[in-house]
Parts: C-alpha cells; structure tokens; sequence
C-alpha cells in the first residue's frame, strides 16, 4: 500500500523520448480518470514537464499497481513497452517517498536548485484534486513533498546564487545597485548572449535600453524589440554616461571601448558606478577600466568564474539537502505506519465482536430458560474473554506503530487473524472506508 | 546593584554580536538574526533600565566621566543600529554593528563604575543637551564607519571577481553608499549643534565661547573632516574614496573619546 513512482527523466531519457511520454495539459484530466480506472490503481498523479514525466499512484497490491501503470503509459500514449524499458524508473516504498521530495526540493533537476519544479509538482496536485484521482496517501506525500521543498530553500542555499551567465549577471548588477528599477543598460553590438543578459536584466526591473550597433538598422530592430532607443555606433561613447550598465559584444578585434572613454564617461556621470559586461572574444572593453574606482569590469570568463563557483556551491549545499530530505522521509513513513496499523486494530476488533456474538447467540440458543442476571453473566463473560485475548495484540500494534522496520508486523497479524479475507465485507457493512476514493 | 543592570546589557550585547556572527557565517539560518535582533532589544533595554536608574541614583544625567560617556556612546550607537535596521532590514548590519558596540563598551567593564562627584560647574541643563547631541553625532559617524567597511568589503570581492560567503548577505553597493552618506548627513548637523550649545554652555559657564582645550581642538578636526565629506560628495566623491574618509572621520572620534579627553587638561577632562 506504499507510494510508487514509475517515470523518465532528462537523466534517463533524451528529448525525443520525453516529449512522445509527456501529457499536454488539455489532457491531462482525461489521462488522470483514465488511468484510476485501471483495475487496483488506488490514488494517482500525473507530472508532466519538459525534462520528466512521472506518475505517482498508490494501488492495492504495489508490484501489480506497477505493471498496471507501465500499461496505462504504452496504451495511452501509443508507445510500444519495450521501447520504455529503458529510460523508465520505478521506486516504490521508502525510496518513491525519497524521489518525491527530491523532486520537489529540486535536488533531480538539471539545474539543481531551479525554482520552477516545485510550481509545476503544485499545478499536477492540483490537478489530481480537481478531477478526485487523489486521496489520503498521495495529498499527504505532496504536502509534505511541497513543504519539505521550502524547508530546503530556507535551510540551504541551494537556490540562492546563480547558475548560468546572464543571471550570472543579473546577480552581479543587484550587488552593485540593488533595485535594478530606473537603471540603464546599454548594449554594443547584438551577440545572442548579450541580448539574453539584456533581456534578464529586464525582467529584473531595468527599464531603459540602449541599443549601439555598427549597422544602424540592427540596432534599430533591436532596440524595438527591447522597447528601447538605437544609438548611433559614433556616438556611444558620449551615450555611455547615462549608461549605468554596459553589454559589450561586437565583433571588433580590438578595445573599442577604451580606458579614457571610461574615464569621462564616469565623470559626466558624477562618478556614479558602471557595471561592464564585456562577452566578446576576443576582448571589446579595456581590461585595465576595471582599475577605475566604481567601475566593475566582468568578461565572460570572470562571469563563468562566477557560475563555476555558484554550482560549486550548491552541490554542498544539495548534500545538506540530501540530509533534511532523509528526516523528513522517515517522519512521513511514520506517519504511513500509522495509517496501517489503525484500520488493521479495526479489523481485529471487529472481527473477534463478529465472532463473539455468532458464538454468544449459538450458546444462549442451547440455554434455554435461564434467568436474565444468568443471560448477562454469561455476555459479560464473553466479552472478558475476548477483550483479554485481543488486548495483547493490539498494545503491540499499537507501539510499532511509530517504530520503522514493523511493516511485516501489520501484515502477519493480518494473515493470523485472517483479516483481510473478510475485509471487504466488513468495510462494507459498517461503512469504515480508509480509502476514501475507491470504496466511498 | 545597578551594575548588574549594566553588566546584564553587556552580555546580551555579547549574545546578539555572536549570533549575528553565527548568522553571516552560516545564512541559511534566518531565525538566528531575528534571534539577534531580539537580544539586542533586550540588551537596549537593560542599558536603559541602567541609565535610568543610574540618573535617578546620581541626580544628574550619568555623562560625564569616562564610564559614563563610553556607556552613553555605546547606547547611542545600539540606538542607531535598530532604528537603520528596523528601516532597511539589513541583518548583515549587526554582525558588523554589534561587535563594534561590545568592543567600545568592554573598556567601562575594567573602569569603576562608582558614581563620582561632580564639579558644581558642570550641573547644567546644558550637560544633557551639548553631550547628547555630540554623542548621538558620533553615533551616526560610527554607523557611517562600520557601513563604510561593509562597503568595502564588498568592493573589493566585485572588483577581485571573488565572491566569498558573505558577498551573499551583504546589501548592494548603491544601498550602502547610500545610507552611509545619509548617517553622516544627519550626524553632521547634530555634531555640529553639539558643539555649538557645549559653546554657548562655556559662554555661561567660563565667559567665553571656544578656548581651544584639546577636545575642542580635535572636535572641530572631525567636524571639519565630515563637513569635507559633504562637500566632496557633491563633487561627485562617492563609493570607495567616502568610505575611507568615512573611516578615517570616526578613528578621530575614537580618538578622542579614548585619547583626547584623557589627557589632564581643559574642562573635558574624564
């Protein structure tokens, strides 16, 4: 009755594997109902992006809830089984609760730390709950999933530097700035990369874009692009004083922005700092302007120094993830183990009640004529009996409950008492449903 | 009695200083800045439990006498970290702030801390009014150093392309020149209206304004370095070059807290 996970990941399968697996969004209900409907699948949830499609369900019987799962993915997404085999995972138990926290803290992305895995493991839970294919199981492990992922963000700083050089950049210009609102930033010449930090720095709050470029046309159709303004390539260097921040990457072989240029430029603006990105190769800025006091000077190897130590970073700080992952693990096992042992004390009480009163009814048909204090002492006496046998087990049960390693223990006490025969029955005739989903 | 007032803030101040300094070394841990913040509100209010006690005991405002005035300037300077830290949420600012207010206050632990008696001449309403305003001023400047050394710290990892463990946790450039300057601009006017009622005070007292004791002397060389910062700002003066000043103006108010005013002559002599 544990959490399985059966999917593929950027890990273990190339794009073209993935995008033929993942589940569009407009489909994504009908998949969920279609996928509940198979025989013993329990509780299940549909992950979906671009580098992992995964199914997280619960069934009846675990390894058949699994082969019913690897069914339900070659029938509905038209995929041949064998062709799977290779790129699918499976983790039931303990380690499909691990994967999941994983997941969602972001420590199996491929950018370690990235922020957008815990919206999206949101939006499929949501999901799940809109169309009812979850229930108890699955909304606790992605409760507790979603808030094991924020105990991670807060506790280490798995997430906090950046990984890639135009936040790299970003990152950098917040340290000089701060608010990056009502700050300039000019660019020379359009490299891919260039527009990318540009548009970065946007998205951070710099509102003015100048655009400089030897084709004045280029620069242009850039600069509308960005909402800015083209300058002419002549007259950058006087535009530079109300740039607070510089993107360099013309083709040029030589410093075309140079230590003097700098000088008055910072002069005109009451020395007030420059941040310089310089990401041609070879070299545009004059590496010596980074001397100049408020002038803050990065080529593209400084800014991947920059990068190279963040990852570095954050692979320590994942192993600290690592460590509060496997805590809160053991904490929602317990919390599992909990939920057995409930039902299966139930069962043994109603079973031996069952019982009691088939034997108690037999018993006082065969007594004929005996007086009521008679009739009472003799159902007193049953219920001693019965309450004396079955007070041992249940303290048991009840102890291991909090203790890890006592799964076989629920189980055997099942088979002992023979409990799970008449489950069934019982469930449905006192209306006890511990799955509310399926029974209810 | 009192002095356990005064000896509790001390080792509250102590407790806040290591947190914060937990803090920048391990910033995951958020709860220990707030746990900080908290000690150093409670440490404030022991040192004003103190100095009131302390006032009603003595009958006077407790500022004069060498304990005293590093008691005052240490309580000062607590004053103006929570009200910047209140403004701006800069945690980082404690780590830095509460150490410089423990190893400023240590000194008054080793001195006597008996209640002296005072020159008659010096019982004024205007001791209160000249020694509050100077030391609020020099209170200011000691935030303006202490951001100014922030400051730098962080300049030099941007301009070295090395990004340590507390690049993370230290404001932007821009946010700390910019509070620097403000520190000392509201620090200047009141060192300044300090020195003019300790002036108009030495008129009533003595009959005249300005006799050039030491304190006065060296009073009027910081006042006049950060009146040069002022200027040199609108000249475009900014970033590293502020700092340094920044510093170099509160190592003259050190000076002449720990240097000045215990040397034997003039009517600041404690």
């Amino acid at each position: 009755m544990g959490v399985i996970v059966v999917g593929l990941s950027h890990k273990t399968a190339p794009v073209d594997v993935r995008e033929k697996l993942s589940f569009p969004e407009a489909s994504l209900a009908d998949a969920l109902t279609t996928l509940r409907g198979y025989e013993g699948v329990r509780e299940c949830l549909i992950l979906s992006t671009c580098n992992r499609v995964e199914i997280y369900a619960v069934a009846q019987d675990t390894a058949f809830g699994v082969e019913q799962i690897k069914r339900f993915i070659s029938e509905h997404r038209k995929i041949a089984p064998e062709s799977l085999a290779r790129s699918l995972y499976v983790h039931t138990d303990a380690p499909a609760v691990r994967h999941a926290f994983r997941v969602a803290s972001s420590l199996d992305s491929m950018v370690v730390g990235e922020p957008q895995i815990l919206g999206q493991l949101k939006d499929a839970f949501e999901a799940g709950l809109k169309n009812k294919t979850t229930s108890a199981i699955v909304n606790k492990l992605l409760k507790k999933a979603i808030s094991v992922a924020k105990r991670v963000r807060t506790e280490t700083r798995i997430a906090e530097s950046a990984v890639s050089i135009s936040f790299a950049a970003v990152e950098l210009a917040r340290k000089i700035f701060g608010d990056l609102q009502g700050k300039t930033v000019m660019l020379l010449g359009a490299g891919e990369m260039a527009e990318l930090a540009a548009r970065h720095l946007i998205n951070n709050g710099v509102k003015s874009v100048l655009v400089a470029n030897r084709t004045f046309e280029r620069a242009v159709e850039l600069a509308r692009d960005f909402n800015g303004s083209a300058v002419r390539f002549e007259d950058f260097p006087a535009e530079m004083v109300v740039a607070d921040i510089l993107i360099c990457s013309t083709g040029a072989s030589h410093y075309v922005v140079t230590h003097d240029a700098v000088n008055k430029a910072l002069k005109g603006r009451h020395h007030k700092p420059i941040f310089m990105i310089d990401i041609s190769v070879p070299r545009n800025i004059d590496p010596e302007v980074n001397k100049i006091d408020n002038v803050y000077l990065y080529d593209i190897d400084n800014l991947q120094g920059v990068v190279d130590s963040n990852i570095e970073g954050r692979q320590k700080e994942a192993e600290r993830a690592e460590e509060i992952i496997l805590q809160e693990v053991e904490t929602y096992l317990q919390w599992e183990r909990a939920l057995d042992v409930v039902p299966t004390i139930v069962d043994l009480r109603e079973k031996v009640e069952d019982i009691r009163l088939r034997e108690l009814d037999k018993a006082l048909c065969q007594l004929n004529g005996i007086t009521d204090d008679q009739r009472r002492s003799v159902e007193a006496m049953s219920q001693a009996i019965v309450n004396k046998i079955v007070h041992a087990p249940i303290v048991v049960l009840k102890q291991s409950a909090s203790e890890a390693g006592n799964e076989d223990l629920f189980q055997f006490a099942r088979r002992l008492f023979n409990l799970d025969k008449e489950l069934k029955k019982c469930v449905h005739a006192r209306g006890f449903g511990r799955d509310e989903g399926k029974s209810g | 009695m009192n002095i356990l007032f005064f000896q509790a803030a001390m080792i509250v101040y102590l407790l806040a200083a290591a947190g914060y300094i937990a803090y920048i070394i391990a910033p995951e841990k958020k709860n220990r800045a707030f746990l900080s913040l908290l000690a150093t509100v409670a440490g404030f209010l022991l040192h004003i439990a103190y100095f009131t006690l302390r006032w009603s005991e003595s009958g006077r405002i407790p500022i004069t006498g060498f304990f005293e005035a590093i008691n005052f300037l240490g309580m000062g300077i607590v004053l103006v970290f929570l009200i910047m830290e209140l403004r701006y949420r800069i945690a980082a600012l404690g780590s830095f702030m509460l150490p410089l207010v423990v190893l400023l206050m240590a000194p008054a632990l080793a001195v006597s801390g008996k209640i002296e008696d005072l020159n008659p001449i010096l019982k004024s309403g205007w001791l209160g009014i000249h020694t509050s305003l100077a030391v609020l001023g020099d209170a200011a400047f000691a935030f303006a150093c202490i951001i100014s050394i922030m400051y730098l710290i962080q300049e030099r990892q941007l301009k070295k392309k090395h990004l340590g463990a507390i690049f993370h946790r230290l404001p932007s450039l821009e946010i700390m020149d910019t509070i620097g300057y403000k520190a000392i601009s509201f620090g200047w006017p009141l060192f300044t209206l300090g020195m003019v009622t300790g002036s108009i005070w030495a008129e009533v007292a003595w009959g005249t304004y300005w006799s050039w004791d030491p304190k006065e002397t060296w009073s009027l060389i910081t006042w006049a370095i950060y009146l040069a910062i002022l200027h040199l700002r609108t000249l475009g003066w900014r970033g590293k070059k502020m700092a340094y000043l920044s510093i170099v103006g509160f190592l003259f108010v050190l000076i002449s807290f720990f240097v000045v005013s215990r040397i034997q002559v003039g009517k600041h002599v404690f």
